[in-house]
């Protein structure tokens, strides 16, 4: 086991590294195409009924919220992953310049007023309105902070190198929660212990895919061991890219990234902070080990100054 | 395979920075700040559960018990009594409550114990309490046997055992808050430990003014921890980048600028006290002492809420993360 790996850059088997044997099952993951995300929340219940989650409101989670549990600010009123909220499909409305446009017919009516843009006209003023909708989820990192930081190992790594809270050991500490570089875990009021995505642990042990993942009806949500993924998201980012689809990218899917490669990852179609993903995440622990080495001096400095203190005669 | 170019989405919720928030301190950008975007301005990062007063109180009493210690156990070998004496009480003391502090935080507080469950050097909170637990036990055998009167030479060598974990526990908390993805403090993980050990040297030699009997020594830490405070913050605030304008602003800047005055006014009392003679000398250092572990606290406290503030606000996340990332494209 290579102890720096264990902490940041390309990690294969996230499983192993953690000890399970060889012959472990193959770490799965997680393929969002948001391209073909219709927003229609199927994931988000799907993931309530299986887990039987209890209801939360958007007021849970940071937004202001109204007495209907509305944010206000979109079709979006989940307003975010949380503790009983695994699942979260984030809407963003945009006005973009209409040349830019996905040149997708989807046969829907449409939202402008009519004539507002003419077919074949000069397009180069013209705006349309663009929907992005996303289902976000736990992104299962290959080196997960809140996995490193639980005091109480609670968080751990599963045989199919996913992450886990153990509830039964979780004793609500919160350490987990700003740890996470992508807001993900979080506690549950009136509970106290910590929350998030188990990728369906249960469902998987008896090979069936989680919960969101089969409830999606655009196939948008792709659940199979992660090269495999990784292989077909390569072939639909190089065909939307053909398609002239230039905006679209890959979240998350690299290895070499800050968390050592998602095992959820994204195919996006905007800046991962519009949909309010950080651009550039790295796993905290990191750094843990220059973190250690300041805290170490700084002890010597605090153990230095008090025996130096006492140097010299008395008045 | 390229990068796609980057493209403006006018619709995108976006916010432009340099205005509007903050008071206009006289400062003038000489460059126009680049806009940020964010998903209607929520928050990336989950800000911290952590509850106000517990954990702030938690750093803070650490510091305080962690310098005591040692102090206690050194005034004890070099035969002041009265120092050793307050030293015990105040090490003892202060573990107690911030365990207390630390458990009632805790979401399920029966199961502190579990915080015993493993030892994980990935977590500092896990290493934390194998500091805390022994450094409690030790310190807390040592104050009984000090008050009780009761098996000094025992005492000496739990109080030296104590006075030796003291140190780590001073600032193995600054690894613990720096060991996240919080902006402002994971961007301040090599001035963080500096800051809180200067903290705790000024409120365990603060503390230790309060004592009878010959204080210098306590006075010199205090003095020294109050100066290592003030130079590690300063360093803090000029290297963490964007960062740094959490603990300048808002509330956290507010905490943090009422705790820099207290702790340059207690350092000046406690430098005084030792040339004033009698009673009056004696006063000024306690008044001193006070003042130093109240600045103390609020150093603690002002850097946990510039924390929150930073999770709070997506663009500390963003921006940063952005311009690492444009940075990298472009070369």
């Amino acid at each position: 086991m290579n102890p720096v790996n264990s902490l940041s850059g390309p990690l294969a088997d996230p499983a192993a590294d953690a000890g399970y044997a060889a012959g472990h099952p193959p770490r799965v993951g997680f393929f969002t195409d948001t391209s073909v995300c219709i927003g229609c929340k199927a994931c988000e219940v799907a993931c309530k009924e299986w887990n039987a989650l209890p209801a939360d409101g958007v007021g849970d989670h940071g937004a202001a919220g109204d007495v209907l549990g509305l944010t206000g600010m979109s079709y979006d009123n989940t307003g975010g992953l949380g503790a009983s909220t695994y699942r979260h499909v984030a809407f963003v409305e945009q006005r973009v310049p209409a040349r830019d446009s996905a040149p997708v017919d989807l046969g829907m009516p449409s939202t402008d007023l009519p004539g507002a843009v003419q077919p074949g006209a000069d397009r180069e003023d013209a705006t349309e309105v663009r929907w992005l909708m996303s289902s976000d989820v736990c992104k299962h990192c290959a080196h997960a902070a809140c996995l490193d930081v639980c005091p109480t190992g609670s968080l751990i790594r599963t045989e199919h190198g996913t992450v886990l809270v153990q509830e039964d050991i979780c004793n609500g500490c919160g350490y987990c929660i700003p740890a996470c570089p992508y807001g993900v875990i979080d506690q549950r009021q009136g509970d106290g212990r910590a929350f998030k995505c188990t990728m369906c642990q249960d469902r998987l042990g008896a090979g069936l895919a989680p919960a969101c993942a089969t409830a999606c009806p655009t196939e948008s949500i792709r659940f199979g061991p992660l090269d495999e993924l990784r292989e077909r998201a390569d072939a639909r980012l190089a065909e939307l890219h053909d398609r002239g689809v230039g905006e679209a990218r890959l979240y998350g899917r690299d290895p070499d990234d800050g968390v050592g490669g998602d095992g959820a990852f994204f195919l996006l179609l905007d800046e991962p902070e519009v949909y309010g993903l950080p651009p550039d995440p790295v796993v905290t622990t990191r750094d843990l080990p220059s973190m250690w080495r300041h805290a170490a001096g700084a002890a010597l400095a605090v153990a230095g100054a008090v025996a130096a203190a006492f140097l010299g005669g008395r008045r | 395979m390229s990068a796609p170019e980057h493209r403006t989405a006018t619709g995108a919720p976006r916010r432009r920075h340099g205005g509007g928030r903050g008071k206009g301190r006289g400062e003038r950008l000489m460059v126009p700040e680049a806009e940020f975007t964010s998903y209607y301005g929520r928050p990336i990062i989950k800000p911290p559960v952590w509850k106000v007063p517990d954990v702030p109180a938690y750093l803070y009493l650490g510091g305080l018990a962690g310098v005591s210690a040692p102090l206690a156990a050194l005034a004890d070998l070099t035969g002041r009594p009265g120092l050793r004496r307050l030293g015990r009480i105040a090490a003892a003391g202060g573990a107690t409550a911030s365990v207390g502090f630390l458990v009632h935080d805790l979401g399920r507080p029966t199961r502190f114990l579990h915080m015993l469950r493993v030892l994980k050097v990935t977590s500092p909170l896990s290493v934390g309490s194998w500091i805390l637990a022994p450094f409690g036990a030790l310190s807390g055998a040592t104050a009984a046997a000090e008050v009780l009167g009761v098996t000094p030479r025992l005492a000496r060598a739990s109080g030296l055992a104590a006075g030796a974990l003291g140190p780590a526990l001073t600032t193995y908390t600054a690894v613990l808050v720096a060991d996240t993805a919080v902006p402002a403090w994971h961007e301040g993980f090599r001035e963080l430990p500096f800051v809180f050990a200067g903290s705790a040297l000024a409120s365990g030699g603060g503390a230790g003014l309060l004592a009878p009997g010959d204080v210098t020594p306590a006075r010199r830490v205090a003095v020294a921890g109050a100066a290592l405070e003030l130079a590690a913050t300063a360093v803090l605030e000029r290297r963490i980048g964007f960062a740094a304008k959490a603990y300048r602003t808002g509330r956290a800047g507010t905490v943090l600028r009422a705790a820099r005055a207290g702790t340059v006014a207690g350092a000046l009392g406690a430098l005084a006290s030792g040339f004033l003679r009698g009673r009056r000398g004696r006063a000024l250092g306690a008044v001193s002492g006070l003042l130093l572990n109240a600045a103390s606290a609020a150093t603690r406290y002002g850097v946990f809420e510039a924390g929150m503030a930073s999770a709070r606000d997506p663009e500390y996340t963003v921006r940063p993360q952005r311009e690492r990332l444009e940075a990298r494209r472009s070369g």
